[in-house]
């Protein structure tokens, strides 16, 4: 069944409801107590019959998006053949016609160059994990590590809209926002779906609003920004001089003048925004709450790391999106930046990693704690892969990575995925070898763990019914536990 | 089917449910009435797009069981895979294979197949396919496709209440519906909707005061006529224009640097002010450059096809770019000129409109010639505009392009289309990619639409704007007439602005539409008549009282069986702020302004590369201009703009959906520009006149545009007098208060009475009928 067809039905209803009951305003705060999702509009749960489409494995996701991409050949796919080779060309045969950037393109040589960090094995899928993941490693035992995960875009603005929205251009809704339309929140004074921005010292590459788009549907699915700061969500504080008792006041008193006019004019639309004007209220006491770190314990915050203090470092976001979830968001999204390391990658990564490698861990860690981990699906990973062969100089202690978009690698932890390392790629690093997961098999497995049917989950616009998979997607049966 | 399952799900909304009256098409597929005679294009093609052409219909390579659908002769002609039977016999239900299908209950027998995701037919859907097929199975082609013509005046219950041919159409349909129109709106009401939608802006007291003391017959068309005539209208105008035109100050994509096309913004509004006829904005727009000795404002106009976003990410391959262009190019002009969806086509052939995958390449290859590059280097080499440009100096600007709003000397660049020299070859783009040329192609626009007749239309660019704006084309003027009814109504009389096609929504007054069109292309093109035809009708002048009887016979108001009630554009909700506070800086034009944002917003979502890696707040006059200047960085647009449903330019936008959500409530209470816009009215209030209810009245009428009801007086004063209070006994913060905005503060004017009358003001546009054209 379609989810639209419901929608269009219920906000016929509300209309009609709030209409054929001509008793004003007060009787809509009793109609709101009575059903309170005829109003809110913000349990869709309630309203599709037959979605889920089916049981569930995940409540909500966390994305951890590392914009830029980060190299998965110094930090997961351990490739000693790169060492062996250090300085040779790549193989033609393995780079097999494959396009390159106008970065690399007109290189005359591909200089391999194999990482310069140790690797280990850890856990018991015995996964490589670079020297510089210390953290990550000891929650290894939760991660699923794809090492085949590959799209088609090589450059970051389409490699990221295609990751995020299922195309790589045009204004489609983000992943996000499906599956807040699917799934609706749990929390109807909070938004169910909002974003966190961060950045690392690394070579940057920008992230833009598009990316949280709610596309064609309705634009309350649309991505939230928030913050650790003082104004956690834009124009949420009232003005310093104005207190709580003093708004409540002045919005008693909006009532009433509403009010009046509905009586003249009896358009349903007018209590609809009276509604939506309570629903302002209550965030702005939901959200300080929610984002308030100050009341974390000492031990999360050493769990975290010290910076998890500082607002708008990805390890305050890290733990402000256990908070988020925990509260019932559906669906959490970070976007660190800073890993397009062109050059210098040696010491960029480094960087990026002490940003993120302790906090990603932490999160694991925290959810597992408070036996969250199971529902809540986290995701870790970047737009595309970096390259086996060198941009640029290569020395024994530099290099660059170009972009490369044939395998690289993702982790999933929770939310019913099964622990341990999937697919492969080649000794060189550079194409994969078994179980490939393209952005549209990601995607349509996403959505199953969260209960939903990728085919299924779909909304029309202009004569065409859209998914997120667009006309693709295979549900990648060997990561599900 | 609809209401039971929102039975099983809410016990309570059961009698809400069960009274739910349904709109005409809804009690269609209840399943009430099955018309006399049953329409192809009305009843029968809507079901067959949405259930069976995705396999039964123009796409060749999906098509199942070499069964088309959409034309007559195939969906007559014996089935290849079943012997001896045929989907369709005209006149002989039981004969029919499509009927037994679409009727049939076994899974493995059934259309559509449970494996296609469609859904399957209503029982009404069924009988009508029945009826059909027994009446004779008789095709048609596509309404859009076929030129309008005017059809006479319907018959109507009472000939006194018309005021032009407008109100035939939309009477007949309210006498179908056996309800009366709605009596004519009140003056001060209809005065703010005909302002609002001829400018854009609230009217100013004194012209409220004439428009009520004037109580002759003509008074609202000389309104009308004035606004019609202020330089505002061109900016009103223009701000629909920008949105299908996806006009930005950036570049978009990672970095997202600055560019300068406001130049071409200008002209739009310098071009609806001077009433340039349509299908010449169109000619200029399309192919200005290719006029014969064609002159700088034609250039100019071609601006259009150089709005869409362009990347400066290093590395990026330059041919998938230039490619990438071309489709937004054709995109634009297909779904914004022409209201069809054919990008379906770039890949393959269009599942459900009469374009193919080489349909689709030949209207691209219009754009294929300019001397645009796909890669002009990365942000660091960044140009205000890109190849080709139009360069203008002072004097061009002084001499003949005088209302391009330019602020200092230095030359200005703005990117223009140009054509090469040689013809560059297209080619159809196998599965649309840009490395995979297959069959070349000739420039053409499609055949199903109107063909291309090259004794008339040279295959270029030109010959194309020809095309367009030829009067047999079916689309052109119904596309534009119509996207100017929804601007005024909310919704168009197709409801799909931008998809005329099989899939689109039916028009709801097919013959208004088409009157409306033809009388548009037969009056010369003239816009600023099709809008004072609509604004002078008596439909658009009915009161917007919704009865209980109303909303249930005509929840959306699709039927104007009462005036139009829509929330104010995102950007004239800024308008009306700044303008009832006599803040606004009516300039017009100029390089697009940057007023209070949030802190932080550019900063933290930037590559840290380009000029607009930071906000550079302005300060002055640039915080007082009308939305449409507050500056577009593609990455971030203006965020309080967004958040009340504007575009965000990102590609060609025909509609823009009405929301109501929290965060629009909270930007109307603690967004510093509606403070201090409270906080300057209420001291110029103070000043002038020491009446405290006059006061407060008259800040009333400046927002809602009305006078306030006696009722409405006491809550206010009431709150005034409460807040005043407060303040004086220092339980709020009145020096606290009033600092807000940039501003300075009277300090003729009391500093407690400031802040009481201030808060009193932000209550007032805080009230829905403030941001609504009522």
């Amino acid at each position: 069944m379609q989810k639209e067809i419901f929608e269009h039905g219920l906000n016929h209803n509300r209309r009609k409801f709030l209409s054929q009951l001509s008793l004003g305003i007060g009787s809509v705060a009793l109609g709101s107590l009575l059903i309170p999702d005829l109003f809110s509009n913000n349990n869709p749960d309630a309203i599709m019959a037959g979605l889920p489409h089916f049981a569930p494995k995940a409540k909500r996701i966390i994305y951890l998006f590392q914009n830029g991409a980060p190299s998965q050949l110094d930090l997961f796919d351990y490739k000693p053949k790169l060492q062996e080779m250090f300085g040779q060309d790549l193989p033609a045969s393995i780079r097999n016609g494959q396009r390159l950037t106008g970065m690399t393109a007109d290189q005359k040589k591909f200089p391999l160059a194999g990482t310069v960090f140790q690797f280990n094995q850890y856990g018991k899928h015995k996964a490589w994990l670079s020297e510089l993941l210390p953290h990550t490693a000891s929650v290894v035992d939760d991660l699923c590590i794809i090492k085949s995960m590959y799209t088609e875009a090589i450059n970051h603005d389409p490699a990221l809209t295609f990751f995020q929205t299922g195309a790589q251009v045009g204004n489609r809704p983000s992943m996000g926002s499906w599956v807040s339309y699917g799934l609706g929140t749990e929390n109807k004074n909070l938004p169910g779906f909002c974003v966190l921005l961060s950045k690392g010292k690394g070579n940057g590459q920008g992230v833009y609003s598009k990316l949280w788009s709610n596309g064609f549907l309705d634009s309350f699915y649309q991505g939230v920004q928030f913050s650790s700061g003082e104004n956690p969500v834009l124009y949420l504080n009232n003005p310093d001089a104005v207190s709580k008792a003093d708004r409540r006041n002045m919005l008693d008193k909006l009532a009433e003048l509403n009010d009046e006019n509905y009586k003249t004019f009896g358009d349903p639309e007018i209590n609809a925004k009276v509604q939506q004007y309570e629903l302002a209220y209550r965030m702005q006491t939901a959200v300080p709450e929610v984002t308030d770190l100050s009341k974390e314990p000492e031990s999360i915050i050493k769990m975290y790391g010290a910076d998890c203090l500082v607002p708008g470092t990805f390890a305050a976001n890290c733990l402000l999106a256990r908070k988020l979830s925990e509260n019932g968001v559906r669906f959490v999204q970070l976007y660190h930046q800073g890993w397009d390391a062109h050059g210098d990658l040696p010491s960029q990564i480094k960087g990026q990693c002490q940003d993120v490698d302790q906090a990603s861990a932490a999160l694991i860690t925290d959810l597992k704690q408070r036996g969250m981990l199971d529902e809540t699906l986290v995701i870790w990973g970047g737009e595309f892969g970096r390259t086996n062969y060198c941009q640029g100089t290569l020395t024994k202690e530099d290099y660059g990575r170009d972009h490369h978009p044939r395998c690289f690698t993702v982790w999933m932890a929770g939310g019913g995925v099964k622990p341990g390392v999937y697919g492969e790629t080649d000794e060189f690093g550079y194409n994969i070898i078994e179980n490939p997961v393209h952005v549209h098999d990601f995607h349509a497995t996403v959505l199953n763990l969260m209960g939903l049917d990728h085919e299924k989950l779909t909304y029309k616009h202009l004569g065409r019914r859209y998914r997120l998979t667009d006309v693709a997607g295979n549900i990648v049966k060997g990561i599900i536990a | 089917m609809k209401n039971k399952i929102i039975l099983a799900i809410f016990g309570v909304v059961i009698v809400i449910a069960a009274l739910d009256s349904c709109s005409d098409s809804e009690a269609i597929a209840e399943g009430t009435v099955l018309p006399d005679s049953v329409s192809y294009n009305f009843n029968i093609r809507p079901i067959f797009s949405d259930k069976c052409f995705k396999c039964h219909g123009p796409d060749a390579a999906k098509r199942e069981a070499h069964l088309r659908l959409d034309i007559a002769d195939s969906a007559y002609a014996a089935l290849k895979e079943t012997k001896g039977a045929y989907a369709i016999v005209p006149g002989n239900v039981d004969a029919s294979e499509l009927f037994k299908r679409v009727s049939s209950t076994d899974t493995s027998y059934m259309m559509p197949p449970p494996n296609a995701h469609l859904g399957t037919l209503t029982p009404f859907e069924v009988q009508l396919i029945k009826k059909w097929i027994a009446q004779g199975a008789k095709y048609q082609k596509h309404w859009a496709f076929t030129s309008p013509v005017k059809a006479p005046l319907p018959k109507i219950s009472d000939d006194k209440w018309p005021v032009n041919a407008i109100d035939y159409f939309v009477m007949q349909k309210l006498d179908q519906l056996n309800t009366a129109p709605n009596e004519a709106e009140d003056k001060e009401r209809l005065l703010k909707r005909v302002s609002f939608d001829i400018t854009g802006l609230p009217p100013s007291i004194a012209m409220m005061d004439k428009f009520l003391a004037d109580n002759s017959d003509k008074a609202y068309e000389k309104v009308v006529d004035q606004l019609l005539q202020t330089p505002q209208y061109g900016e009103k105008m223009a701000l629909h224009w920008l949105d299908i035109a996806r006009y930005a100050d950036s570049y978009g994509y990672q970095d997202d640097n600055i560019r300068s096309q406001w130049p071409w913004r200008d002209w739009v509004i310098h071009a609806f002010n001077k009433n340039l006829p349509f299908d010449q904005f169109l000619t200029w727009q399309i192919a200005g450059d290719m006029l014969p000795n064609a002159t700088q404002e034609e250039m100019l106009a071609t601006g259009f096809f150089r709005n869409h976003k362009y990347t400066e990410e290093g590395g990026v391959i330059p041919e998938e770019y230039r490619v990438e262009y071309l489709v937004d190019k054709t995109k634009t002009f297909t779904k914004g000129i022409l209201g069809v969806t054919m990008e379906c086509a770039q890949c393959h052939d269009h599942k459900y409109d009469p374009f193919s995958q080489k349909d689709y390449y030949q209207m691209l290859a219009f754009f294929n010639n300019t001397k645009e590059a796909g890669y002009e280097g990365d942000v660091s080499t960044s140009k205000p505009a890109k190849t080709p440009f139009l360069v203008l100096g002072d004097t061009d600007i002084q001499k003949t392009l005088s209302f391009i709003h330019k602020k200092d000397t230095g030359m200005l660049t703005i990117s223009v289309m140009g054509e090469l020299d040689t013809l560059r070859k297209t080619y159809i783009l196998n599965r649309g990619r840009y490395d995979a040329p297959t069959v070349e192609v000739n420039a053409a626009a499609p055949e199903s639409i109107m063909p291309f007749d090259t004794t008339k239309f040279p295959r270029n660019r030109l010959g194309l704007a020809r095309w367009t704006v030829d009067k047999s084309n079916p689309l052109t003027a119904r596309v534009f007439v119509n996207q100017i009814w929804q601007d005024i109504f909310g919704r168009g009389i197709v409801k799909t602005t931008g998809d005329y096609g099989m899939q689109g929504e039916l028009p709801t007054h097919p013959e208004l539409l088409d009157w409306l069109a033809v009388d548009f292309m037969e009056h010369n093109w003239d816009v600023k008549y099709l809008l004072k035809e609509i604004l002078l009708s008596a439909t658009y002048r009915q009161s917007t009282i919704a009865t209980k009887e109303k909303l249930e016979k005509d929840p959306e108001n699709k039927f104007y069986t009462r005036g139009p009630r829509t929330r104010l554009t995102a950007e004239f909700i800024r308008d009306m702020v700044l303008a009832s506070s006599g803040l606004l800086v009516p300039v017009i034009g100029g390089p697009s302004v940057k007023p209070y944002q949030p802190a932080g917003l550019w900063e933290s979502a930037t590559s840290g590369r380009g000029v607009l890696a930071t906000y550079k707040q302005d300060h002055g006059e640039d915080l007082y201009r009308r939305g449409m200047y507050t500056f577009i960085k593609l990455t971030v647009p203006p965020p309080s703009m967004v958040m009340f449903d504007a575009s965000n330019r990102d590609q060609c936008e025909v509609k823009r959906s009405k929301t109501n959500t929290p965060l629009q409530a909270l930007i109307m209470m603690n967004d510093p520009l509606v403070l201090e816009a409270s906080r300057v009215l209420a001291q110029k209030l103070l000043v002038q006149n020491a009446d405290q209810k006059l006061q407060i009245s008259n800040a009333f009428r400046l927002i809602v545009c009305r006078k306030p009801t006696d009722k409405e007086m006491t809550i206010l004063g009431d709150y005034y007098n409460q807040q005043l209070q407060q303040f004086q006994q220092k339980n709020l913060d009145a020096n606290k208060t009033i600092q807000v905005g940039e501003w300075p503060v009277n300090d003729k004017a009391d500093i407690n009475h400031s802040a009481a009358l201030m808060k009193v003001i932000v209550m007032i546009y805080n009230m829905e009928e403030s941001i609504m054209k009522t």
